[in-house]
């Protein structure tokens, strides 16, 4: 009874939110609202038992993935408008092919789906985070390790693409240099 | 109606990825198609989970650490090249991207 009222409640928020992100032409909009979605998405996680889900996707969406958008806002110029065409005919059909397969795939799904025996069954007596260590530690270890070291690409690419002119460096330059430096830099401004 | 079955969890997800989908087909904002890509990813998440739950096996939970793994560095990766390219071209509009067009 509860978790009907919830799984619509939620569904019927994330839902919403989500057509707002797509729609809205401000960018601040589309922000608040995709992180407010990211937020009751994380109620899913929680009906369904899977609460280590739900806190990384609090902590990392809505904390970590949100504070970068709003970080490379800045950078943009987001209230003008971009012209946008609608009414395209090849995006309809396109549309409505891919959500008729997606209907009757979900409808065979559970059809299919009653064959199906758990690989890593739920371990009796532990924790849902206990359960994801378990396994994660001992069948996924690999592809633990490569996400951590795509992280780690995905960090220094980052900061390569957007740190340019980074060979200027204020520690290795005389007091002279920085003054001749902050001299230009005032010019510029004043100009 | 009021037991929720795994049918539920798929619509909604299914609901989920056609608001992303169209979101990635109709934006030509850059912002906002990385905000659609975000919705694409998350709608696989739920499905992910809620056929855990109903099978009782934790490889999709898996599956959906490694998807919000994978979303985290692409965004980094994604606004790292979208500062590039406005501070190179003043803009971040999908049709002027076409300098690698033969």
């Amino acid at each position: 009874m509860f978790e009907a009222i919830a799984f619509y409640l939620f569904a019927f928020l994330t839902i919403a939110m989500f057509y707002i992100t797509v729609t809205t032409s401000q960018a601040l909009y589309a922000l608040t609202a995709l992180a407010a979605g990211m937020i009751f998405i994380s109620a899913f996680f929680f009906i369904l038992g899977a609460d280590f889900l739900g806190a990384v996707q609090i902590v990392v969406y809505s904390g970590a993935v949100m504070a970068l958008y709003a970080f490379g806002m800045m950078f943009f110029d987001t209230t003008r408008e971009v012209k946008e065409k609608n009414g395209n005919k090849y995006l309809v059909t396109g549309l409505a092919t891919i959500s008729a397969i997606l209907v009757v795939l979900i409808f065979a799904a559970p059809i299919v789906g009653d064959n199906i025996t758990a690989l890593y069954p739920v371990t009796e007596g532990a924790g849902n985070t206990q359960e994801i260590g378990i396994v994660l530690f001992t069948k996924y270890l690999v592809p633990f390790e490569l996400a951590a070291v795509m992280l780690l690409v995905a960090m220094v690419s980052g900061i390569v693409l957007a740190g340019k002119k980074m060979d200027l460096s204020l520690t290795l330059m005389s007091d002279a240099e920085i003054t001749d430096m902050k001299k230009e830099i005032n010019k510029k401004v004043l100009s | 109606m009021m037991e929720i079955g795994l049918n539920h969890y798929l619509v909604l997800s299914t609901i989920l990825f056609a608001i992303g989908l169209i979101g990635v087909m109709r934006r030509k904002n850059l912002l906002m198609l990385f905000f659609a890509t975000e919705i694409l990813l998350n709608s696989v998440n739920i499905a992910f989970a809620a056929i855990s739950h109903y099978y009782g096996d934790l490889t999709g939970q898996m599956f959906a650490f490694f998807v919000i793994a994978i979303a985290a560095s692409e965004v980094a990766v994604g606004l790292g090249l979208l500062v590039v390219w406005h501070k190179r071209h003043n803009n971040i509009d999908l049709d002027s991207m076409s300098t690698m067009r033969g």
